[in-house]
């Protein structure tokens, strides 16, 4: 099992999780964040004087998956996160060693 | 009960619209400067913001009772001071009227009064935010109204020596946003810099509701200034619209093309200099002499603000003296250039009199050093009774909310 987090942009929030749903994929949790990478910040000017704001708000998005997933799930985020410009944003992939449903206590790939 | 016959002697319709007036300049401190405040501060200062609005409204409510009204509007002692024949509104009746304002009770024009203290001494809270005390600034709250507003009140719209010698000022262009923005001066300057002095305001629609519900009460500000539902509140309910409007157009223009966008906070900015530049000319000048004491208060406020404000390296955190004392200066002076004869007797320069700027200068000048001089005596007595005028360094980072009243402005989560 892998866990899938995708810090993306806000105004692509909805079209990624219609992409995924239609993939089949039909849980996921989201966080809003502010980060910044090499997009830096932007400035922001009250009553005159300039601020630079360095951190922008972002969407992470959690996704928990059985391993034969994981590409599909990737090349979804790709196709419709994708704007071309800067700060739109990773995709961080890692190893889940266990995973329980706490309604009935099942384990591993049936909980997901 | 007076006899009915007694009573008769006021003018219904003036004492109907001193009724609504003070209203109106009671919603100025609250919810109006609470919430233009409170929007541009830091979240985690927003309430102690608010508070700093809410609690000299009541302290003000009270002493204005207690000693101010008498102290302001008292018999005159040697053109300084009020006499006590009025303390706790003690000679008071339904039927007395106050020299200024015959077609009145007394009653509604003490009260009417009040909240034009209340709401001055507020103003000057713009500047220490973020970093005092909330007791010193009770404390200051009550001595700076007595040491500098009640005087001050009294020389000008009391029968003091300034209303004497031909001072005119309508609505409060001297008595209040003089005396606020100088003392928030210096007030800033010996408080010292925040540790981070940042303007970001925390919730810009708040500012956009005060900045609204400021204009609104200001119609009561200045058009109830003429003391009467007569033609003269007409032209300065006029004067008060069109210049706010004015100066913030300008400043929204100059912002735009300096700065390449036309902020909200601009716009909101603007209206609050155009609203105090206009306060003490509404009722001596035309709509062209409003219209063009709009544009100035929007240039000059935004110029002292941009750019001025950054050389001189002060921290006004909201920038008290930046709109409300430089507008108030310029507008005072403005009667001199400006007083429409056929409006209120006075004639400016632009109507074939200097007299009246000489004297707007001198009144001016009288008043910002004395404000500047008490103001600066009141932080040098709290400093040497309570020490620090200031939160620890530790609070400050937190928030004043949190650390002076155990509250937040947002519990979002729980």
């Amino acid at each position: 099992m892998k866990k899938i987090e995708a810090i993306i942009k806000p105004t692509k929030l909805e079209d990624v999780k219609k992409a995924l749903e239609k993939k089949g994929i039909h849980g996921m949790t989201i966080t809003e964040v502010k980060g910044f990478g090499r997009q830096k910040g932007y400035i922001e000017v009250y009553r005159g004087k300039e601020y630079e704001v360095r951190f922008l708000p972002k969407i992470k998005i959690e996704l928990i998956v059985k391993d034969d997933e994981v590409e599909k799930i990737i090349n979804t985020i790709l196709e419709t996160a994708k704007t071309g410009n800067v700060g739109d944003g990773k995709i961080f992939i890692s190893s889940i060693e266990e995973v329980i449903r706490i309604r009935t206590g099942e384990r591993g790939e049936e909980a997901i | 009960m007076p006899n009915p016959q007694e009573l008769l002697k006021f003018d219904t319709g003036d004492t109907a619209w001193l009724l609504i007036s003070t209203a109106l300049v009671m919603m100025m401190t609250l919810p109006g400067l609470a919430l233009f405040y409170g929007g541009l501060s830091k979240r985690k200062d927003a309430l102690n913001t608010m508070a700093m609005s809410f609690v000299t409204y009541c302290l003000i409510s009270v002493f204005w009772v207690v000693y101010g009204y008498s102290l302001a509007f008292g018999h005159d002692i040697f053109g300084l001071i009020g006499g006590f024949e009025k303390i706790f509104f003690k000679s008071i009746t339904l039927t007395s009227s106050n020299e200024g304002a015959k077609t009145v009770p007394e009653f509604i024009f003490a009260m009417f009064q009040l909240t034009f203290a209340a709401i001055t001494v507020a103003l000057v809270s713009g500047a220490y935010i973020e970093r005092i005390k909330f007791s010193i600034w009770i404390t200051f709250s009550l001595l700076w109204f007595t040491m500098v507003y009640l005087p001050v009140a009294h020389w000008i719209w009391g029968g003091g020596f300034l209303a004497k010698m031909g001072v005119v000022d309508f609505a409060g262009g001297i008595v209040v946003h003089t005396t606020a923005g100088i003392s928030a001066l210096i007030g800033a300057l010996i408080l010292k810099a925040r540790n981070d002095t940042t303007l970001i305001p925390h919730n810009l629609t708040l500012v956009v509701l005060g900045t609204g519900l400021l204009w609104f009460g200001w119609f009561g500000f200045n058009a109830g200034s003429a003391l009467s539902a007569k033609e003269l509140a007409t032209i300065a309910f006029v004067n008060t619209n069109t210049a706010a409007a004015s100066a913030s157009l300008i400043w929204c223009i100059a912002e735009w093309l300096i700065f390449k966008k036309p902020t909200i906070l601009g716009l909101a900015s603007g209206t609050i200099a155009g609203l105090a530049t206009i306060t003490p000319a509404a009722g001596y000048v035309n709509v062209y002499g409003a219209l063009i004491i709009g544009v100035i208060a929007g240039l000059v406020c935004f110029i002292s603000i941009a750019f001025v404000k950054g050389k001189l390296n002060y921290d006004d955190t909201l920038d008290a003296f930046g709109i409300h004392g430089v507008g108030g200066i310029i507008g005072s002076l403005s009667v001199g250039f400006f007083a429409d004869p056929s409006i209120n007797q006075i004639a400016g320069l632009f109507y074939g009199s200097a007299a009246q700027l000489w004297l707007q200068l001198l009144g001016i000048g009288i008043i910002i050093f004395y404000s500047a001089m008490v103001t600066a005596l009141i932080f040098l007595f709290l400093k040497i009774i309570f020490k620090n005028l200031r939160v620890n360094p530790e609070d400050e980072l937190v928030g004043l909310d949190e650390t002076q009243h155990g509250e937040r402005a947002y519990n979002l989560h729980i």
